[in-house]
């Protein structure tokens, strides 16, 4: 017994030491970086906008991933392709109502149509991933559902690479989002208002629907107990299908304001974006909403300001080329010391 | 008996759907250039044609639930899905020629229905595809009214035709270099088959297929009569010949194969490496390809000249030693993290080691070690092999036979039996007294080593070590050719690496869709025959066990490959 304890000792020693170096080369850095005052206190403001304006992408696509997860207790691995097949599909829509003349005549209606066709699209391939490739296996051993959602995720990625060309297409410019405003002393583009602001109404209306709605009642039901809320009569499968439809939804909508963002499409848009947003699901603490939105947002942030903020005290040269080196640390250390995630539920640990 | 139509249209309808795809996905397209009978039939024209036999028989097939229906309902089930296929895929070529969709669909080219149409313009085009459809639908319907030995015979042997025209560049390269110009000659023409070489093939492969099935049971019979060491001597002699041909492989398919087969050799013992940590211990690991990056860096370091800062200028062999050292380190290093994560969260968490270990080998900041994303260059041979591909084969060869044999006799010791209990419940088996810890940290320490090993090779093989070459998708290269092999055993490994890196090294209309056809091979395998092609007997026992059983709950528990959620052990 004792040799037992003292081997966990040497793993949990390991692993503090491992996770402390890392906040503490964090922490020197930024000190580092803050006393040589490298960085001019108008661009630490524009890092902070971008960030948050970049989270609520990641927050709205990490809804899909915690609310799969909260009712199947399975990582939707193609969710980032959805969100992908969401950008792209903006994108043609854009290009068709730009080529019409819409964009100019009537932006925001075209705004509207091109949001609403993304969320769309990213709906029917999130609904079909979860008819092909999930809905078959539920039941199975957990690796076997993992393995298909790789599967499945390759083959949408390369679907879109076969159906739209392996090259980067460039976005057509909304000119109704130019300019920047200023509010007080915050200046940010008109881009990233309607991004923050379109991401905040999107997780509003969610969380009315699973709080106020009977669907939601449903929804939060099945997430505590599959088989007692099948006792009380409700049809699990059609709230199974309501997550994805939902999930894709807010990926759709994501897709089109990544794309406001950083103006281009390519079929490998997803993974990074789907692999971040599920770091942000996990930070939130996986199945919970609120947690999902707000682990979204340190993301952004942490992803924007780190690299600045950690690494160039130290002199490193280019330091944003480390910023997905941060991103995924930031996963490996929230797994390590707190793995139900900042709001998660304590019995999960 | 109409309750069968709406579900033999509904096959069509997906059939359609599938020629759709692999129509506009530039599936078509690209294999128009190859022939199946030479200046008859192209292999591109051919895969609708597939389509509408697939769907006609699985539409012929009737419901275990429902009566066996009467021949003619059976030919017009089969006949009414071919149509559909045939009037969706008339329906692509219209819309095709009569709209510009290349601004979105880059495929869908006036080249596509041409294509579809067999050349014979829009109106006759038209009839030849709905008629085809309906036809090729019947005929695959058909099917089930032949006895079953006859239908399976013409089923396999077509396939196998259609692979053999596939293989031209590799069975004619094989042929030509053995002096068999004559046999070649005779078989493909112009990258295809002749006529004569279609009927031949296609002829004795469904009689082999046919004999085997009405003798075969009998000379399994005779085998299994044999006494015991008879039986251990005739096996003896299969692995002698199997050894010969395998030191013989190099002369045999010549240069330019054998580069493939250095490439097969190499994805062998990643998957021998992957298949210890999954396989065996039951660990997803997504960022394996962290090891084969290390692996090659490393070697690059110790031994190439044109390493940035530290250039000891070792010898390979010398430098190997290191290089395992270094993965037994980098295996520790990523296994202790995620000693308490279970399944999902672990396969995640790999990845994204993965991601971090090419980012920084990547970056400005580790430019003066790692060369940045310029890499190093000039990695030297390992003398007394050159990186000629006939001379490299050769250790390539001996480690993958190494591994073999180390990964057979783990799979057998003390240290296999603990991890196949981990990998069944990972609580019942600290329960029984196994040091979860100690076997985690040696799955990784030593599937590390093999992934170093296999990375050492890479960067000699090539010469030169880039960042860019260590993505993502080398992870999942790898992890497709276990779970196709069939996971845990080594037979499966090679059997995966030959199809999912082999073939595509071979056909380079394939290696386009490559991650598309990876993409299906996992979710058709876990949908289908999650235990692989060639599975272990046990892995085998343990998957069909678990689909017997209906309640959920059963079944997690009895496959328990892993529980839910991160669970902290301690």
């Amino acid at each position: 017994m004792r040799g037992r304890r003292i081997r966990f000792n040497l793993v949990n020693l390991f692993l503090w030491l491992l996770g402390g170096g890392l906040l503490a080369f964090a922490g020197f850095g930024s000190f580092l970086t803050l006393a040589e005052g490298r960085i001019q206190p108008s661009q630490w403001q524009s890092l902070v906008i971008a960030g948050i304006a970049l989270g609520s992408v990641y927050a709205l696509i990490a809804l899909g991933y915690t609310l799969v997860y909260g009712i199947l207790f399975m990582i939707n691995f193609a969710h980032g392709e959805v969100f992908m097949w969401g950008a792209f599909t903006a994108f043609f829509a854009a290009t068709a109502l730009n080529d019409a003349g819409m964009m100019v005549s009537n932006p925001v209606l075209a705004f509207f149509l091109v949001l609403a066709t993304s969320m769309l699209v990213s709906m029917l391939v999130a609904l079909m991933l979860e008819r092909v490739a999930y809905r078959p296996l539920r039941g199975a051993p957990r690796l076997v559902p993992l393995i298909t959602a790789i599967g499945a995720s390759l083959f949408l990625q390369y679907t879109a690479r076969g159906f739209y060309g392996s090259g980067v297409r460039a976005y057509p410019d909304y000119t109704l989002f130019d300019g920047t405003i200023s509010i007080g002393f915050l200046s940010l583009s008109v881009k990233q208002a309607v991004v923050i602001l379109s991401a905040v109404g999107l997780m509003l209306a969610l969380y009315v629907f699973i709080n106020r709605t009977r669907t939601g009642r449903a929804m939060r039901a099945v997430s505590e107990d599959k088989d007692v809320a099948a006792m009380m009569g409700i049809n699990v499968d059609r709230i199974i299908v309501t997550t994805f439809a939902i999930g894709g939804l807010l990926a759709g909508a994501a897709g089109i304001l990544y794309t406001l963002i950083f103006n281009q499409v390519l079929f490998f848009m997803g993974f990074l974006p789907g692999i971040k947003a599920f770091t942000a699901a996990v930070l939130g603490g996986i199945g919970n909403v609120i947690g999902a939105a707000l682990g979204g947002l340190i993301l952004g942030v942490v992803e924007q300001l780190g690299p600045n903020l950690f690494l160039s005290g130290y002199g490193v040269p280019s330091p944003n080329q480390l910023k997905d080196v941060i991103a995924f640390s930031v996963l490996v250390l929230v797994l390590i010391f707190r793995p139900s995630g900042l709001l998660g539920r304590k019995e999960n640990t | 008996m109409s309750t069968p139509l709406p579900r033999a249209l509904m096959i069509g309808l997906f059939g359609g759907i599938a020629g759709l795809h692999v129509s506009l996905v530039g599936i078509v397209n690209t294999f128009q250039t190859r022939d199946l009978i030479a200046d008859i039939v192209t292999i591109g024209s051919v895969l609708p044609m597939l389509i509408a036999i697939m769907v006609g028989w699985l539409a012929g097939s009737t419901p275990k639930h429902l009566p066996p229906a009467s021949r003619s309902s059976t030919l017009l089930h089969g006949a009414a899905a071919g149509t559909v296929v045939g009037l969706i895929l008339a329906g692509l070529a219209l819309l095709v020629n009569s709209v510009n969709l290349t601004w979105i669909l880059v495929n869908a080219r006036p080249q596509l229905a041409e294509i579809l149409y067999f050349e014979q313009g829009p109106g006759l085009g038209s009839v030849i595809i709905i008629g085809g459809g309906l036809l090729l639908g019947a005929a695959g319907a058909g099917l089930h009214l032949l006895p079953a030995t006859i239908a399976r015979s013409v089923a396999i042997s077509g396939i196998v035709t259609i692979i053999a025209a596939l293989m031209e560049p590799f069975i004619g390269a094989v042929l030509r270099n053995v002096e068999l110009r004559a046999i070649e000659g005779f078989l493909y023409q112009s990258g295809g088959l002749t006529v004569q070489g279609f009927i031949l093939v296609f002829v004795l492969v469904a009689a082999g297929i046919y004999g085997w099935a009405k003798r075969g049971d009998r000379a399994k019979a005779r085998v299994a009569a044999m006494p015991p060491d008879r039986r251990r001597a005739g096996k003896l002699i299969a692995f002698a010949v199997l050894f010969g041909i395998l030191l013989l492989l190099p002369q045999i398919v010549g240069q330019r194969l054998s580069e493939v087969v250095g490439t097969v050799g190499i994805y062998v013992l990643l998957g021998l490496g992957l298949n210890i940590v999954v396989g065996f211990a039951g660990l997803l690991d997504l960022g394996y390809v962290a090891f084969y990056a290390v692996g090659a860096y490393t070697t690059a370091l110790l031994t190439s000249p044109a390493s940035p800062v530290f250039n000891p200028e070792l010898p390979f062999w010398a430098a190997l030693p290191f290089v395992i050292l270094a993965a037994a380190f980098i295996g520790l290093m990523v296994g202790a993290p995620v000693l308490r994560l279970r399944g999902d969260y672990l396969a995640i968490v790999t990845l994204g080691f993965g991601e971090i270990a090419r980012e920084i080998f990547k970056s400005a900041w580790a430019q003066p070690v790692t060369g940045g994303a310029q890499g190093i260059l000039s990695v030297p041979e390992p003398l007394p092999f050159t990186r000629d591909p006939q001379s490299i084969y050769y250790p390539i060869l001996f480690f993958c036979i190494i591994a073999a044999i180390a990964a057979t006799r783990l799979a057998a010791s003390r240290v296999g039996r603990a991890w196949n209990a981990m990998r069944e419940d990972e609580s019942v088996a600290e329960a029984t007294g196994i040091n979860t810890v100690k076997y985690k940290l040696l799955a990784f320490g030593l599937g590390a080593a093999f992934g170093c090993v296999s990375g050492a090779f890479f960067g000699t093989k090539i010469g030169v070590v880039f960042p860019d070459s260590f993505n993502i998708l080398v992870s999942i290269n790898a992890l497709a050719l276990i779970i196709l092999g069939g996971m845990g055993n080594i037979a499966g490994v090679v059997v995966g690496a030959l199809v999912l890196v082999g073939l595509p090294e071979l056909l380079r209309e394939f290696a386009e869709y490559r991650l598309l056809i990876y993409g299906v091979v996992l979710v058709v395998m876990m949908l289908l025959r999650p235990e692989g092609l060639l599975p272990s007997r046990s892995r085998r026992a343990e998957l069909h066990e678990v689909s017997d059983g209906d309640d959920d709950d059963m079944y997690a528990d009895e496959a328990g490959i892993d529980t839910g959620r991160p669970v902290v052990s301690s």
